[in-house]
């Protein structure tokens, strides 16, 4: 048997059952693990002190419910530090919300509760989920355990790393633009962005609204289907979650044995490192010899994606983020009356919490959903959105999974991408399925050498609206 | 072309002070990120892509409201300042 700590979902949910080790034995090895790498790694921002009550409850409900317990009954998890959970501070790696203290629970965190999952501590993230290293963390940078000299990616890069690292069994994140695919794949693990609106958002500090979702980070496919189905659900609370058969259901044609994997050949130029590239022919040509068949597709407005994300999300950003402002919660910065009024009081208490990137973000869209440039930027980003969901919806006639590399290039090292332009562009090939709202799942496709170490890459698919399992069927075949 | 005018208005009606030693620096990052997004200019779009989303008009019964007080306590003690229950603001209009 593995360590306690290095065992997945699957395999700690069945030694806690065959009493190879007790809740509190299993918590112990993901508590210990994490103190003692977090000095390095600075995964978690803060790790909890045991919740003796949850731990007791949950070695009671296998000692009673045995197998029929929820699989996730004692099972600890990382979360993300922009997911509420009563009680803790919930700070989004900011220093606007440092302080905060959520004041009540995410809907996901109440169904892992109900489900008797445990939290081990809120991971580091980039502030407000804006960036793809964690280097925009308010608290430093998150490390990859795979090279500490390299970004985990991000912004769900303290998740991933306290996955990859083993300081415990699984973790929640959130995925606005490949917040979760990304540094899933630069730490060699399975990162799900579910159908928009499966999951609630209730609970989540807002980033882009209509691109947010919250997802697992595992170390298997199986894991991750775990995870998704213990958090997904209609919610009363969201008004945009979905119920189950809102989408026309889009079954494989030749059934789970043989999938149609549509490939974009125009979008993987030069621009993708030849490894990864030849990783992912090798990888699509395992495929193909077990029964798949693959197809050539074409998605012409892919390559405007990019591009329209980076106006719809800051439009988004710079919304959500204007109720940030020193007076109900966050950071104040109040100087003596009369100097500058109240006005003052917003524009140092926002200067003050707000990191650069966030800042830049947030000008962006002021600037976007400007009078002027309405019409030029947001609207046209909008419909370019509209269309780019035609044609993924289109190549879904002939394909029932579509392909590519969740990555450039592996994981870079820290200060390599200092250009906010250069960063964007890690986003390039997974922007797309939060612009749909399409599902997307990022799975483990072997090692590139960088310098002598041996780096993660992944594959991405895309499936169609509320077709997860698609996905968990096609990643558990690469696997 | 973003000058460094334009980025100090924007910062304005955002309330986000841009200090004059990082101006030159942000309006040039600035300037690269809208020539980049400004690409969309060149991209042609069919008519009807205003589509009515698959869910839309969500309401919900106006029902079941939370307890009084419930959570009187844990959103007032995250109040930069206040008095009793109630949050302190400066006062913005005064009678002189």
């Amino acid at each position: 048997m593995s360590k306690l700590n290095e065992m997945t979902i699957v395999e700690a949910a069945r030694a806690l059952r065959a009493r190879e080790c007790s809740v509190r034995e299993l918590w112990d090895a993901c508590v210990s693990a994490a103190h003692d790498k977090n000095p390095e790694l600075n995964a978690y921002l803060e790790i909890f002190d045991a919740d003796d009550a949850a731990i007791e409850s949950a070695q009671k409900r296998i000692d009673t419910e045995g197998e029929s317990a929820p699989l996730l009954v004692g099972i600890p998890l990382a979360i993300k530090d922009n997911i509420l959970i009563e009680g803790k501070i919930a700070s989004a790696a900011s220093k606007m919300l440092e302080n905060y203290r959520a004041t009540y629970d995410a809907a996901v965190i109440k169904k892992l509760k109900e489900a008797g999952a445990l939290f081990i501590g809120r991971t580091n993230m980039d502030e407000f989920a804006m960036g793809s290293s964690t280097e925009h963390s308010a608290f430093g940078p998150t490390k990859n355990p795979h090279d500490p000299q390299r970004v985990p990616g991000g912004s769900s890069g303290g998740s991933a790393a306290a996955v990859a690292a083993h300081m415990c069994i699984a973790a929640l994140g959130s995925d606005t633009g490949g917040s979760i695919r990304q540094p899933a794949a630069l730490t060699g693990l399975v990162g799900l962005k579910p159908t928009y609106g499966a999951v609630s958002r209730s609970g989540l500090i807002a980033m882009g609204s209509s691109l947010d979702q919250i997802g697992p980070l595992a170390k298997s496919v199986e894991d991750a289907r775990i995870l998704y189905e213990a958090i997904r659900g209609k919610d009363p609370l969201d008004a945009t979650t979905i119920p189950d058969g809102l989408y026309p259901v889009h079954p494989p044609a030749g059934g789970t044995a043989s999938f149609r994997i549509g490939v974009p050949r125009h979008l993987l130029t030069d621009s993708v490192d030849p490894d990864v590239l030849a990783a992912f022919d090798a990888t699509l040509e395992r495929l193909s010899q077990a029964g798949h068949e693959l197809v050539d597709i074409e998605l012409p407005t892919s390559e405007s994606a990019l591009a329209a994300y980076y106006v719809i999300m800051p439009a988004e950003v710079s919304t959500n983020l204007a109720r940030l402002d020193g007076m109900r919660y966050g950071l104040a910065k109040q100087g003596d009356l009369p100097a500058g009024g109240l006005l003052d009081d917003y524009i140092n208490s926002r200067t003050e919490g707000f990191g650069e990137e966030t800042r830049r973000r947030i000008l962006l869209g002021t600037f976007v959903l400007s009078s002027g440039y309405i019409d030029a930027y947001y609207r046209k980003a909008d419909a370019a959105r509209t269309l780019l969901r035609r044609e993924y919806e289109k190549a879904f006639v002939s394909c029932d999974v579509i392909a590519f590399p969740t990555t450039l290039s592996p994981a870079f090292k820290f200060g390599e991408k200092g250009d906010p332009l250069a960063m964007y562009l890690e986003d390039i090939f997974t922007v797309t399925a939060n612009l749909t709202g399409m599902p997307a799942l990022s799975t483990p496709m072997g090692f590139v050498e960088r310098e002598g170490e041996s780096l993660p890459i992944g594959i991405h698919f895309t499936a169609p609206h509320q077709s997860e399992n698609i996905l968990f069927t096609i990643g558990s075949a690469v696997q | 072309m973003a000058t460094t005018e334009d980025v100090k208005k924007l910062a304005a009606l955002a309330r986000i002070r841009v200090e004059d030693a990082d101006l030159e620096k942000f309006t040039s990052e600035f300037d690269a990120i809208l020539a980049y997004v400004g690409q969309l200019e060149k991209l042609e779009l069919p008519a009807g892509l205003d589509e009515k989303p698959a869910l839309r008009n969500v309401m919900r019964q106006d029902t079941e409201p939370y307890s009084a007080h419930t959570y009187t306590e844990k959103l007032t003690e995250q109040f930069s300042a206040r008095e009793g229950d109630a949050l302190a603001v400066k006062q913005i209009i005064t009678h002189e």
